[in-house]
């Protein structure tokens, strides 16, 4: 390699990143960058790994054969979420099963959602709507963002999103419509889950220490408290549309500015669920811990059963 | 209890007659007969493909991403491979 040095390649770095070029595994990037990605994709490689957990809760109670096929599909793609970001960790150099470990030891987080109970069916369609809903509109700047592999993922995983959006607003919409019973499944369903929804895009811009840095290496392109904005702003007509009010006293359309004013966002609570101690942080990394453990042997048995195959080719 | 990671497989997917393969992504599995069966369920979900190849990363090379001058620049200056760098006379077609 040619000697040049640490100064003049992260300028001709920076200069590729303002000049909309993106950055593949193998080319020079400061240390920083490559860290803050690694950090980055892993927690949402982990949010989309646990939060097939909810779901998972309710396949054997769906209500009927195409809920349960659509609830299926829809884990499963998850799945394959979780799968294409652990790959794009991986181009950074980090270690996948490593990656994963930080998960169980608690020293890696994911999104702070997953930490909340799905007590009804409502909640199906409420995770469905609002939180691939929130996931949705994270997600589609980040299709532009400057690092190659978490870029593409990007692409593949929006693409399966909106029908993951569309599934829940249509069963909360056929709960609104239902008996009042129903509707006050949905009703209740919409009053636990608004906050924490509002939640995911992290902290407010004054205490998230990470933007403005992400901001420059364009690996995000919009800020915490706008992205919420577009939440609120494009969320709320879509509750009003079927009849279900958002828990929010303060909620009211601001003339001047074209946006919804709301809440204030009770932060201790997200900070207390970050730190671990919301309703489910334990009974979710265990259930990740227990899949590791009881799943070893598949991984040994499928690992013996290759060598043999290999060994039987070659003699 | 050996803790032996699966090795890494790139994918890569035709997505229709006539069309080429192209990379999908890459993921783990102990053979490349279980990497085409899981790359199936991860790239294939949506009818995205109807034939899948799967390489063992490791056997892939690839060119130094510090070499690109060198390798890449030189084609830069020969715009006469272009078809666009010819005048043709007005009222020519066909060509
Ligand atoms: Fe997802
Ligand atoms: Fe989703």
């Amino acid at each position: 390699m040619k000697e040049i040095n640490i100064t003049e390649l992260e300028r001709k770095f920076q200069e590729k990143i303002d000049n909309d070029i993106k950055i593949e595994p193998n080319d020079w990037m400061p240390e920083e960058y490559r860290q803050t990605l690694i950090r980055q994709i892993s927690q949402h490689a982990h949010s989309e790994i646990v939060g097939q957990l909810p779901e998972g809760n309710w396949v054997t109670r769906a209500p009927n054969l195409r809920r349960k096929a659509v609830l299926l599909a829809k884990i499963q793609d998850e799945a394959g979420h979780g799968l294409y970001l652990y790959s794009a960790v991986e181009t950074l150099g980090a270690d996948r099963e490593q990656t994963m470990d930080d998960l169980h030891s608690g020293k890696a987080k994911y999104s702070s959602i997953f930490n909340y109970p799905a007590l009804t069916w409502a909640d199906m369609g409420m995770i469905g709507w609002l939180v691939d809903g929130a996931a949705i509109m994270n997600q589609v700047p980040l299709c532009r963002c400057s690092y190659g592999p978490y870029a593409r993922a990007m692409v593949r995983v929006c693409k399966e999103e909106s029908f993951h959006q569309r599934q829940g607003y249509e069963i909360v919409t056929q709960l609104a419509q239902g008996t009042p019973e129903q509707k006050a499944m949905a009703q209740e369903s919409l009053d636990r889950w608004w906050w924490p929804a509002l939640m995911m895009f992290g902290p407010s811009d004054k205490d998230s220490k990470h933007t403005a840095q992400s901001m420059k290496w364009k690996i995000k392109r919009h800020t915490n408290d706008e992205l919420r904005q577009q939440f609120v702003d494009v969320t709320v007509p879509q509750a009003e549309l079927i009849g279900l009010k958002v828990p929010d006293a303060d909620l009211k359309f601001n003339e001047a500015t074209g946006h919804y004013d709301f809440g204030d966002i009770n932060w201790d609570e997200f900070w207390q669920v970050v730190a671990g101690h919301g309703p489910c942080n334990k009974e979710r990394v265990a259930a990740r811990k227990r899949a590791k453990e009881e799943g070893m042997w598949v991984r040994e048995a499928a690992n013996a059963y290759a060598e043999k195959r290999a060994k039987r080719k070659a003699s | 209890m050996s803790k032996k990671e699966w090795p890494l497989w790139e994918v890569f997917i035709r997505s229709k007659q006539g069309l080429s393969h192209k990379h999908a992504g890459s993921l783990r599995a102990p053979d490349a007969e279980m990497a085409i069966n899981n790359a199936r369920d991860v790239y294939t979900r949506r009818s995205e493909g109807v034939s899948i190849w799967v390489v063992p990363s490791n056997e892939i090379v690839a060119s130094d991403p510090s070499d690109s001058e060198e390798l890449f620049e030189p084609s830069q200056t020969k715009v006469y491979r272009h078809p666009t760098f010819y005048d043709v006379p007005d009222g020519i077609s066909h060509m």
